[in-house]
């Protein structure tokens, strides 16, 4: 029995939930407010209430379209790329092979680099095309190298990002596909499902709840991406790979449009929010209070 | 018991093979950390291994300063989310009341809100109060950017510790901070250390806020090995070896606890 006597329990949260509120509701109401105001901080002069002149100003801009098809396709590519491999991976990881656990940890590794050193050994010491390995192999066969930042940008972006993001999804449906019961499987085997049907019929439907999980926290991620594309590109060439991060930030303190870059923050928040609701509704069934 | 055996032949292959692969870049990035500058612009394995761009590297006197910020912030906003969450989660899982579930469930929601959402109020609010390039307000960010995540991971730690436990201390006459210093801590202590980690792991990697919120005086790692991204900067031994030197700890720390980290990174939904 829990214990009737609460030592002002509410003494106890309501530090946490007060920094919280704070630290969610002031840059919340404020991205609100400037994406509402002329402001700009090279041109004091324009100021004053905009109304939805910086909204309007957005979506009648060319780049910022450019940049939500960017966002979109690098979290649609990277995604699906981590989750079909993610969980074939994790198939594969769960059956028993000689040194497994250290093979295991070589897999992982990638998640626990830092954004900017990944993006940068891949775009220096692997995608260059005339120090790099892959140049290196292509020449070695007769090929000609690729220029990859040069000419495939957003391919060469997608590749550091499943890298990154593929160890994360196998970290995740492996967990999975280790709390399946192998009671279960060795039923279906002795009733003589093959490996590739006990996949489709046991492995698959279990991990369900995992992989949307993985689906839904790797967005939230992946919808404002920055620093691999900060180090590697800067948005380019062009704007072949700016993003809607990109394009907030390159407006914030590039081009000191404050008014602007708060009407991007805005619908990057709203972006993120739509699938934030069902990731707390996912988590809400499991949580036990 | 063929096919078995050509199954267990090919899971073997398959396994190493792209583990090896997957691991490559950072193998190779150790590698070349070894080679001189000229050695690591030629693809090749023959070589004559040499420290030359760690000591290079370690005697430009700014990288301690970079590696002393990393240390500094990773730990000041690990220190920081765990004194707000241990009273937090130990209120909530062992004085539940109605309000418990959604609170926990607005916390998780605050960690939804993209960072560049609010790139702009922050950096100018760092401006105004002098907190721009400074450690302190690293500090800040990385502490309340972790604060759900280690009040969630302590709270699934603190609910599966027997109430009785504390109760028997209770009944000792021990007030609510002795109960939790004394008794919830050091038998909590696998589990605190754990989210204690994460955090470490997401604070030194961080790489948003270090970029746009640190230009020197406090940029920690992940901002120092972005400025070798500029085309002057095409050093690949000294990339390699102040890249080894910021990725290693964080790789031993994750590698350690791959587990927690689950529970952790997916707030209990995958166990």
């Amino acid at each position: 029995m829990r214990t009737a006597r609460k030592p002002g329990t509410v003494a106890l949260v309501a530090p946490s939930v007060i920094v919280l509120l704070l630290w969610m509701i002031v840059p919340l109401v404020m991205t609100l407010w400037f994406s509402l105001q002329y402001y700009n901080l090279l041109n004091p002069t324009a100021e004053g209430f905009a109304g939805l002149d910086n909204y309007r100003y957005l979506v009648t801009d060319p780049d910022f379209w450019t940049s939500l098809v960017n966002t979109l396709v690098l979290l649609g590519s990277v995604l699906a790329i981590t989750v079909v491999f993610g969980t074939l991976l994790a198939a594969l990881y769960d059956q028993p092979f000689p040194g497994r656990n250290v093979a295991r940890l070589l897999v992982i590794a990638p998640f626990f680099v830092m954004p900017t050193v990944s993006a940068l050994v891949w775009k220096n010491l692997m995608m260059h095309p005339i120090y790099g390995v892959l140049g290196f192999l292509a020449r070695s066969v007769g090929l000609e190298p690729v220029d990859w930042f040069a000419q495939y940008p957003m391919v060469s972006v997608i590749i550091i990002l499943s890298w990154e993001w593929l160890p994360f999804a196998l970290l995740i449906l492996l967990t999975a596909v280790q709390s399946l019961d192998h009671e279960q499987r060795e039923a279906a085997r002795m009733d003589g499902a093959g490996p590739i049907a006990q996949f489709f019929h046991i492995t698959l439907p279990h991990l369900s709840r995992a992989i949307s999980v993985v689906v839904m926290i790797e967005t939230i991620f992946l919808l404002t991406i920055f620093a691999e594309i900060f180090v590697t590109t800067a948005g380019g060439p062009g704007n072949a790979t700016t993003n809607l991060a990109f394009l907030i930030y390159a407006r914030a303190l590039i081009q000191f449009d404050v008014g602007g870059a708060s009407a991007g923050g805005v619908i990057a928040i709203l972006l993120a929010n739509i699938v934030a609701f069902f990731l707390v509704r996912t988590i809400a069934r499991r949580l036990e209070v | 018991m063929r096919t078995s055996t050509t199954t267990w032949i090919l899971t073997t292959v398959l396994g190493w093979g792209i583990a090896l692969l997957m691991f490559f870049p950072i193998f190779w990035m150790v590698l070349t950390s070894f080679k001189t500058e000229g050695a690591a612009i030629a693809p090749q394995l023959a070589f004559t291994p040499t420290f030359e761009s760690y000591v290079e590297v370690q005697s430009r006197a700014d990288y301690l300063s970079f590696a002393f910020n990393s240390v500094a912030v990773s730990v000041g906003g690990t220190v920081l989310a765990l004194a707000f969450a241990i009273p937090a989660a130990y209120g909530m899982a062992f004085h539940p009341s109605t309000r418990t579930r959604g609170t926990l469930l607005w916390m998780l929601s605050t960690k939804m809100l993209p960072p560049v959402g609010v790139l702009v109020p922050i950096y100018l609010l760092f401006r105004t109060v002098g907190l721009l390039d400074t450690r302190i307000g690293l500090i800040l960010i990385y502490g309340l950017m972790n604060l759900p995540i280690v009040v969630w991971m302590l709270f699934t730690f603190f609910k599966e510790m027997p109430n009785d436990i504390l109760e028997a201390g209770r009944m000792d006459g021990a007030r609510a901070w002795g109960e939790v210093w004394y008794l919830l801590l050091p038998l909590t202590l696998p589990g605190v250390a754990s989210t204690g980690l994460l955090s470490l792991i997401l604070c030194w990697n961080e790489a948003f806020w270090s970029l746009n919120l640190t230009s020197s005086a406090a940029a920690p790692l992940p901002a120092f090995i972005a400025s070798f991204s500029s085309p002057e900067g095409l050093f690949f031994a000294k990339l390699s070896a102040a890249s080894t030197v910021a990725v290693a700890p964080i790789l031993v720390f994750g590698w350690l606890s791959q587990r927690q980290l689950v529970r952790g990174l997916t707030f209990g939904a995958v166990k």
